[in-house]
């Protein structure tokens, strides 16, 4: 099959999916309401430690609490849209393990839409809602030269950020294909990479940074479109117009993604029981 | 089988259903370790912008991390103990076995969260606790005895942190939904354990009521036994005084649940 129409195909089966799954939350809207506010407070416990540490000091890392409230808004918000789209790939692991993998395998559906729309929680929007929240208080309160350029960066940014996670999450269930018992090593790196990049680059070592700007380029998320909003020189002396190239840095990472997820899902092997 | 044979046999048993999954736990090690790693490099740069900060140094700001990561599972600080088990038994019914069985709830789910603890502590707490002393500077005392007291310590926090998620968990015979539940755990144990940041370094009146309440008994408290921040019987005294008082909490509220309540499912 050509492959728009695969690609379309995969929607189609993504949104139908998670249709239904929406439909069955909506059965207990008390509960979904409670859950929701449950997420929003619970993921907002990384910004209230940020408050909390900003209550003793008044810069971190050099950097004061707006501008670390917009790396936090640009980093949960992006988060939190690959994660409502992609979080439900987490489970995989488990439906290898039990088998009901197979299930999906002969539906005529594309097996990652599928995966990606199991047990979608819409329940996840609390996570991007907490962070455009926060997001927009330091769009306020940064003290930021706008132009153009720089207006049209936010949406790509965030675009591109969700691409860049989405892509760790599915690259992370083609891991499990692999690991199943495994699974939490993906954590690391997605809540890990979410939770890393809420910080200021000047805070870590320069290995560290390296290895997140030129390895896994999670750097793409926040750090480098922040730098350039914010005129300030990134760490490893990148060039101005960096901040500019994060579309292809998402193409880059979603491109090997696909590749893996495909690997892995050749690789299974049903557990047979 | 007496008391004396079954409580031991139920911990064992759940030490020995832990340790069953290796390649979780080693998933596990390595997260804690990563998400160590992080936390360091704030704390570094919190406490190098305000030194001595909650009355730690840099290195004992460090070693905090450090403990937390290796706590963090044996704990359940996140929940995802028993308790999310006896939720869901309490959800569907099942419980209603349960209480027919000739053993006490309470102490049938303490032994099972024991055995458990023990092994998370092995099996997930002492690699990352290890490579953060190996790797980044660390305030770790040099005689035995200090490293007994926090072992007792370790023990109290261990029954606190029961008693919490016992208490927790008997309120879904009320609510009939562990979801929400799960997520109280989740977001009082986080914050209030000091998981985010030390409880001694919370600002003014915050700080002083996050210290006096059970959560404190959990992470603050061994830390600060291990680090010599304070008196060991003082530490006893409160963790001690907070898990009696909650564990006979759970026994009024469970008596209550089980005379009271009509079971789901039937």
């Amino acid at each position: 099959m050509r492959w728009p129409s695969r690609a379309a195909e995969g929607v189609r089966a993504y949104r139908l999916i998670a249709g239904m799954w929406i439909r069955s939350t909506m059965t207990y809207r008390a509960s979904f309401a409670l859950t929701v506010c449950g997420n929003l407070v619970l993921t907002g416990l990384d910004f209230v430690a940020i408050l909390l540490m900003f209550s003793q000091v008044d810069a971190l890392g050099g950097w004061t609490l707006p501008e670390v409230a917009l790396l936090y808004g640009l980093s949960v918000t992006a988060f939190g849209i690959a994660h409502l789209a992609f979080g439900s790939m987490a489970s995989l692991g488990g439906r290898v393990r039990d088998g009901s993998f197979d299930t999906l395998l002969v539906r005529p559906a594309p097996v990652l839409a599928q995966v990606a729309a199991d047990r979608f929680a819409l329940r996840r929007l609390g996570r991007a809602v907490q962070g455009a929240g926060v997001l927009g208080w330091a769009l306020v309160a940064v003290d930021v030269d706008w132009t153009v350029a720089k207006v049209l960066l936010l949406p790509v940014t965030l675009l591109c950020g969700a691409v860049i996670f989405g892509s760790l999450f599915v690259a992370g269930g083609a891991f499990q294909f692999l690991a199943q018992d495994a699974a939490e090593v993906q954590n690391a790196f997605t809540y890990g990479g979410t939770t890393l990049l809420q910080y200021p680059p000047s805070v870590f070592g320069r290995d560290l940074v390296r290895g997140v700007t030129f390895v896994l380029p999670l750097a793409f998320v926040n750090w480098v479109p922040a730098a350039h909003l914010l005129g300030r020189p990134y760490p490893l002396g990148l060039p101005d117009g960096a901040a500019f190239a994060t579309p292809l840095v998402a193409l880059v990472c979603a491109v090997p993604a696909g590749a893996v997820w495909r690997a892995g899902l050749r690789s299974y092997r049903s557990t047979g029981s | 089988m007496g008391a004396w044979r079954v409580y031991p046999a139920v911990a064992a048993g759940s030490f020995r259903r832990y340790a069953t999954y290796r390649a979780a736990t080693a998933a596990g090690v390595f997260t804690n370790t990563v998400f160590g790693l992080i936390l360091v490099y704030t704390y570094l740069a919190l406490w190098e912008a305000r030194p001595g900060l909650g009355g730690y140094d840099q290195a004992q700001a460090v070693t905090y991390v450090w403990l937390g990561q290796a706590l963090l599972a044996m704990l359940a600080v996140q929940g995802g103990g028993f308790e999310s088990e006896l939720m869901e038994r309490i959800r569907t019914g099942e419980i209603a076995v349960d209480l027919y069985r000739p053993v006490d709830p309470q102490w049938w789910w303490l032994a099972h969260d024991m055995g458990r603890a023990v092994f998370q502590l092995l099996g997930r707490g002492v690699v990352p606790f290890l490579f953060g002393a190996l790797f980044f500077p660390a305030a770790l005392p040099g005689e035995a005895a200090v490293w007994g007291a926090f072992l007792v310590s370790l023990l109290l926090a261990m029954l606190v942190s029961f008693a919490i998620r016992y208490l927790f968990a008997l309120s879904v015979f009320w609510l009939l939904d562990s979801q929400g539940v799960a997520q109280a755990v989740m977001v009082t144990g986080v914050f209030c354990s000091g998981m985010t940041l030390p409880l001694n370094a919370f600002p003014g009146g915050l700080g002083e009521v996050v210290r006096a309440l059970p959560w404190a008994a959990q992470l603050q408290v061994p830390a600060d036994v291990l680090m010599g921040e304070t008196a060991a019987p003082a530490a006893y005294l409160f963790q001690a005084a907070w898990a009696v008082a909650l564990l006979a909490a759970g026994r009024l509220v469970q008596s209550a649940a089980t005379r009271r309540v009509v079971v789901q499912g039937g």
